[in-house]
């Protein structure tokens, strides 16, 4: 203890509680809310049993997922069948972080935060290949070959259409990316309008990097019964829906700091800025989320043929094409941070 | 010892352990697993280095990209590993040659450092430490060493190109689709609305 790290240390782990705590609830929330829009579009109530309204549906279901007996095939590689849940629920989590929910409100100011992001979310295609393949059986591992590299390819677009923003910044440090916007256009100054085809890529690509519907292929109910996650049952089976609806949530924070200006105010003048930064956040990665759960309402399901031909041969020209043309209008122009 | 070397045992410690296990284990499945353990705790110790880019990019194409396909290629192949299990011994003087070398190697590298420090300081430079290590990389990569990446660049796609042409099988015989023509079909050419008389038919 010679460097007194002990008590930063525990400052740490305190926050970083407090931040999952506080997710989870969020998460809850937001499944609630999932479960309501999908409701109100099909015309029907949703949830409205378990307490007010039904608020407290969620806690019920965990409640219950969590009294449940975990069954174990007899033919699964056990370790590995209970590593694959864990690896989901931590490495989703664990993206948390370095998402900065308003000014310094980060538990870890990475200089690289962008790209850490980046590395979670393409380890987070593990879970779903290890839980595949240790459950021994054949539609689970159809459904985690289907998704890995559905994963791999749209994380390809992702990370030319995050090059573009990076560019616009000049930095990797997700709070310089939101200070970067902050300009007195406000609202018209986020980097949704400059780089609008880049904005809709990404949105539709985090849907299929998270597996979400239209692009749920991995969990294809009418061909796959429930994908990779046909043996589980219990906790590792809540581990892996908590797991994916933190991913969203961070893919909806993503876009909410890349794009849509992240803690700060839409109108930049006195009442509305002093709103606190974190009220912004939330609001602002709930209104992402409302487009995501409209977007599973409404869409219909995509072939496996048309995923690959939309990731491969649409988004990927487009995006590479628009890394040149924003890095070349930054260079004749001289707009945007780059240093030097 | 302060908090960075504890982390340095741990992560060289699992990264070592990984790394035996990768060769030890029966199931070909979970040496992939463990080659994974390794790479993860190597990009741990860039951390502690302060070389934060290289252990993302580490992560991000090793661990992300690569091993994923190693994954793919090793639950797919039907392969008897106990048979390759007996080969184990009849390679192993080899691994040692190779393996001896490299350790060789290392030992002429970290020898130099301490028998001719001032040889090395001029090609190793450090940078100066307001530039964060990112915008470091890039300012040599791309100004410095750019014919070098350029070419480096070229020969991936050579290689790219190769791998494509020698698996592409364009067979004539079968139906493609043709998605252009399918968006531009509209329900008037498509879709014939005829009045059936009774009891004549078309």
């Amino acid at each position: 203890m010679s460097d007194g790290w002990f008590l930063p240390l525990l400052l740490h782990i305190g926050e970083s509680l407090l931040l999952i705590v506080a997710l989870l609830i969020y998460i809850a929330y937001i499944l609630y809310a999932d479960r309501k829009v999908w409701a109100a579009v099909q015309l029907r109530r949703g949830p409205n049993v378990v307490g007010p309204w039904g608020l407290l549906q969620s806690f019920a279901d965990m409640l219950k997922f969590v009294l449940k007996e975990p069954i174990i095939p007899s033919g699964a590689n056990k370790g590995v069948f209970l590593l694959a849940p864990m690896v989901t629920g931590v490495l989703a989590i664990s993206a948390w972080a370095v998402i900065p929910i308003s000014q310094g409100w980060a538990i870890a100011n990475l200089n690289v935060g962008i790209l850490y992001i980046f590395a979670i979310s393409s380890l987070s295609v593990y879970g779903i290949i290890m839980a595949g393949w240790a459950s021994n059986s054949k539609y689970p591992f159809l459904a985690a070959l289907r998704s890995a590299a559905q994963m791999v390819s749209y994380e390809v677009s992702i990370g030319f259409v995050i090059v573009t923003v990076l560019l616009c910044a000049g930095s990797l440090n997700l709070t310089d990316i939101v200070n970067a916007q902050n300009t007195r256009f406000g609202l018209l100054g986020w980097y949704w309008l400059p780089l609008f085809p880049m904005f809709i890529i990404f949105f539709i690509s985090a849907l299929a990097e998270t597996n979400r519907a239209p692009f749920d292929l991995v969990e294809a109910e009418s061909e796959l019964v429930a994908g990779f996650m046909v043996e589980y049952s219990a906790t590792p089976y809540m581990l892996f829906m908590l797991g994916e609806y933190v991913a969203i949530i961070t893919m909806c924070s993503l876009t909410t700091i890349l794009f849509l200006g992240g803690w700060l105010s839409p109108i930049p003048f006195a009442p509305f800025t002093w709103v606190p930064g974190v009220l912004w956040f939330i609001l602002k990665a709930t209104l992402v989320f409302f487009m995501i759960a409209l977007v599973r309402a409404v869409v219909p399901r995509y072939r496996y043929d048309q995923l690959m031909r939309l990731g491969w041969k649409v988004f990927l020209p487009i995006s590479l094409v628009s890394v040149v043309v924003v890095a070349g209008v930054l260079e004749l122009t001289g707009w945007g941070n780059l240093p030097g | 010892m302060t908090s960075g070397d504890a982390f340095f045992y741990l992560f060289s410690a699992v990264a070592v352990a990984s790394g035996f296990m990768v060769i030890s284990s029966r199931n070909p499945v979970h040496s992939v697993l463990f080659l994974i353990l390794a790479f993860v705790n190597a990009a741990g110790l860039f951390i502690l280095l302060g070389a934060e880019f290289l252990a993302m990019i580490l992560i991000v194409v090793y661990v992300g990209a690569v091993a994923v396909l190693f994954l793919f290629v090793v639950m797919m192949l039907d392969v008897d590993f106990n048979e390759l299990k007996h080969g184990f011994l009849q390679y192993l003087p080899l691994g040692a040659v190779v393996g001896g070398i490299v350790l060789l190697e290392l030992i002429v590298v970290v020898g130099g450092w301490t028998i001719a420090p001032a040889e090395l300081r001029v090609s190793a430079a450090p940078v100066s430490s307001s530039v964060s290590n990112t915008m470091a990389l890039g300012e040599i990569l791309y100004t410095q060493y750019l014919y070098f990446f350029q070419i480096a660049g070229l020969v991936l796609l050579t290689a790219m190109i190769g791998s494509i042409v020698l698996t592409l099988r364009h067979k004539v015989s079968i139906r493609r689709q043709s998605i252009s023509e399918q968006n531009r079909r509209n329900p008037h050419e498509s879709v014939q609305l005829q009045k059936v008389p009774s009891r004549m038919g078309l």
